[in-house]
């Protein structure tokens, strides 16, 4: 009672009274098993996306559909984006929905924080997550402790997105991984797209969110087409956090992974069966805070096996994570040790061959589970 | 209070910035790359004697500091060499741009094609025993500070050979004196006031050059540290190389107040004329006598222009015009300007000058050639390991893809 009278939470729940906006953030829990289930062959009217289309359509969407959501970052306005990514979203909503700033990450996104503590519903993009490492103060100490350290007063209703992880040949200061950074933080979700589906639903979820969200995307997908089902195709698609999805299922082998390596798991399952008739389950993560525990069970209990594959530095990180996740609460239904895969533990070296060898590859995930199956 | 340079005249051409609505920034020292005059008589015919050159009174702007003089003495020797050392960093350049065009080298490549002059006054006023740290735009600097061409396109190229073995690529190279390289923009500037730190520490007579873009000036970490510098006395010249942009953001779109050089609000300033090599070295030579008498900090602002893109893969003609960029190459540029002093002067000849031309784009391209040929490392984890750590410091072992890539020092 008293809590509803606190002038913050009052901008909560008048929030959520508002019609389209937060309404489909809410219904999450009565609609994810369609939204999930959705098949695209047999569906009319799927298009084909690029990651960047589809991300976006999603900013574009949520930009349209709610007043206080606003853009800021460094060329997202006038250059369109240093990726494209906000591309054509300063003509169609103005400069005072898609901003400009300097190049003081620091500054800007601690300056998103305080008007997310204000009510509005920033989305703050990063040219890349490498830089964010300027502002993971902001992210971490204003953004993800604020609510809890005001004892549920303070809201903080912020999205901080960009490409995550390594892209090609920019070296050590340019191709770091943070989702073990940002998946360790109570008080942040971070979700980590692989599809355009993902990039739209997930993006929009985050926007929606009323928690401080991390869109980890990935530069090398942004160009890459997905098929899109008219369903995702709408404005009111968004895929639940902690939610993962099996994007190939299988009985030999769990194979539980996210973002860029999705893809690259897939190629490999698909020649684990054309060479040894193994069926793999390739299980898309999504979102790593929350993480799906529940859907790695299920499949472990099936194939009896867990290989995670991530491409971050091995020692505590997302990898390490499912492996102990798998020892707590699937050990019994084991037929042999969980493995992983991730990136080498080495800062990111700039030739293209050491590159490649800091890095998961189909041919590497191919083989490990090859070894892994004894075949 | 503030000192500004007398005969400000307000003619010089390139006060206004051509994107339409975005109001107006202005540079009130001129970006004449040939506004230096000397008596053609008084010049001698000894290639190592001194002489007198007389700056043009648009060479600087001073906030709190009185300008450095405007007469600087220079030998034909001096000249024909910083002349030679720009073309030289142009033609690396140049070769940078091809080479990336035909796809030999991969990711981020910052070339500093118009900026010329700064790299090139800044080392002929330093010693070797004094510092420069800059941020990813650095082939030039690095090659001043005695890298080899063969080496910093060898680095380009991913090459064993390169200045950084491969591992470092276009914006982290490093050598004696130049601590690189920096890709975080603004993340150089307490990290060379730590070089200070360190000079002033040992008791050296040396100075710092930490240098940043316009784009990096509002980073608070170079705030930061002014305030220890200043707060220290730390010998350390600041330098904000203006090229007018911040990747495809204009100055005045990002910083609340464009004149870089009283940024420093407690530290005072000096505008340099960054087109004119002659003025950039007279300002730092004046910077450092200033820092090793232990008078504190300075900021500096080179006005200066880059002619290409932030970086290869930006066009860099979305957010100003081609007759910007075709004027400032056809009317202000640094190599230009400098070789039209130095026929006007009869410090050389127009045979001998080509001849300079010649042979520094000989040597450059000859180098760029042997960096072509030099080997790729090898993909061992011998080598992909090493120097994570201090060797012989190692840890056990590093762990791999997988645990039976893990290598074992």
């Amino acid at each position: 009672m008293s809590r509803l009278l606190r002038p913050a939470s009052r901008l909560v729940s008048s929030s959520i009274a508002r019609p389209a906006a937060r309404n489909a953030f809410q219904s999450f829990p009565r609609v994810p098993a369609i939204v999930q289930s959705r098949g695209y062959a047999k569906e009319s009217g799927v298009k084909e996306y690029t990651v960047r289309d589809a991300l976006n359509e999603a900013l574009a969407e949520e930009l349209e559909l709610n007043p206080k959501v606003f853009i800021l970052g460094e060329e997202v306005a006038q250059y369109n984006g240093a990726y494209k990514v906000t591309k054509g979203l300063l003509d169609r909503f103005g400069d005072k929905r898609v901003i400009d700033t300097p190049i003081t990450e620091s500054g800007f996104c601690g300056l998103a924080v305080g008007a997310a503590l204000a009510g509005l519903h920033p989305v703050c993009e990063f040219m890349t997550f490498n830089f964010a490492m300027q502002a993971i103060d902001q992210i971490v100490n204003s953004a993800a402790k604020t609510h809890y350290m005001s004892g549920g007063i303070q809201p903080c209703n912020i999205t901080f997105r960009g490409p995550n992880g390594f892209a090609s040949g920019v070296a050590a200061q340019h191709s770091q991984d943070y989702s073990a950074w940002y998946g360790s933080i109570p008080g942040l979700k971070v979700v980590t797209p692989w599809s355009a589906e993902d990039a739209k639903g997930l993006l929009k979820a985050a926007i929606r969110d009323p928690n401080p969200v991390c869109v980890l995307e990935n530069e090398l997908l942004y160009g890459q087409s997905f098929p899109m089902s008219e369903a995702a195709q709408k404005d009111d698609f968004v895929i639940p956090f902690g939610k993962a999805k099996i994007e190939r299922a299988g009985k030999d082998l769990t194979i539980v992974t996210l973002s860029r390596c999705v893809g690259q798991s897939l190629v490999a399952a698909e020649a684990l069966k054309k060479k040894y008739g193994v069926e793999v389950e390739v299980i898309n993560l999504r979102s790593i805070k929350p993480l799906d525990v529940e859907a790695i069970v299920k499949s472990v209990k099936k194939t009896h096996r867990l290989l995670a594959v991530e491409s971050g530095f091995p020692a505590f990180g997302v990898g390490a994570e499912l492996l102990a996740l798998t020892m707590e609460y699937a050990f019994d239904y084991l037929d042999a040790p969980a493995q992983r895969i991730t990136g080498a533990e080495v800062p990111t070296p700039y030739a293209l061959k050491l590159e490649q060898m800091s890095f998961p590859d189909e041919t590497l995930i191919e083989n490990y589970a090859k070894k892994m199956l004894r075949l | 209070m503030l000192s500004r340079t007398l005969r400000t005249s307000r003619a010089a051409p390139l006060r206004v910035l051509s994107r339409g609505g975005y109001g107006v920034t202005k540079r009130a020292v001129t970006t004449d790359a040939a506004s230096a005059h000397a008596d053609k008589d008084a010049v001698p015919e000894e290639d190592d004697k001194p002489f007198q050159v007389h700056l043009s009174d648009e060479s600087f702007e001073t906030y709190e500091l009185d300008p450095p003089p405007y007469t600087m003495e220079t030998t034909k020797k001096e000249l024909k060499q910083m002349y030679y050392d720009m073309v030289s960093v142009r033609r690396m350049e140049m070769a940078a741009d091809r080479l990336y065009k035909e796809k030999k080298i991969r990711g981020f490549c910052h070339l500093s094609t118009g900026q010329e002059a700064v790299a090139v006054g800044i080392e002929h006023s330093l010693t070797k025993e004094d510092d420069i740290i800059t941020a990813y735009r650095c082939h030039g600097f690095a090659l001043m500070r005695g890298g080899t061409v063969k080496s910093i396109i060898g680095e380009l190229l991913g090459r064993r050979e390169g200045i950084a073995y491969g591992k470092g690529g276009s914006m982290h190279m490093f050598a004696k004196g130049f601590y690189g390289g920096n890709g975080i923009v603004g993340a150089q500037v307490p990290v060379g006031a730590g070089l200070a730190f360190a000079h002033q520490y040992n008791g050296n007579k040396n100075t710092t050059v930490a240098l940043y873009g316009d784009g990096a000036s509002n980073q608070g970490q170079v705030f930061e540290a002014f305030n220890m510098a200043k707060l220290w006395n730390l010998p350390i010249l600041f330098g904000c190389e203006n090229n007018k942009y911040g990747m495809g953001t204009a100055a005045n779109r990002s910083s609340a107040l464009t004149d870089y050089y009283k940024r420093g609000q407690y530290i005072p300033g000096l505008k340099v004329n960054g087109m004119d090599v002659l003025a950039v070295k007279a300002a730092v030579a004046y910077g450092k006598a200033h820092t090793v008498a232990g008078l504190g900090p300075l900021v500096l602002e080179y006005v200066t222009y880059r002619y290409g893109g932030h970086s290869m893969s930006d066009p860099g003609t979305t957010y100003r015009t081609r007759e910007e960029i075709q004027r400032m190459r056809s009317t202000q540029d640094p190599i230009a300007g400098l070789k039209q002093k130095l026929l006007e002067w009869n410090v050389t000849t127009e045979e001998e000058l080509k001849g300079i031309d010649q042979e520094a784009r000989k040597a450059v391209d000859g180098e760029v050639a042997e960096a072509e040929k030099m080997e790729f490392p090898e993909a061992t984890g011998k080598v992909l390991y090493e120097d994570i750590y201090v060797r012989g410091s190692e840890p056990q072992f590093m762990r791999g893809r997988t645990p039976d890539e893990n290598y074992y020092y």
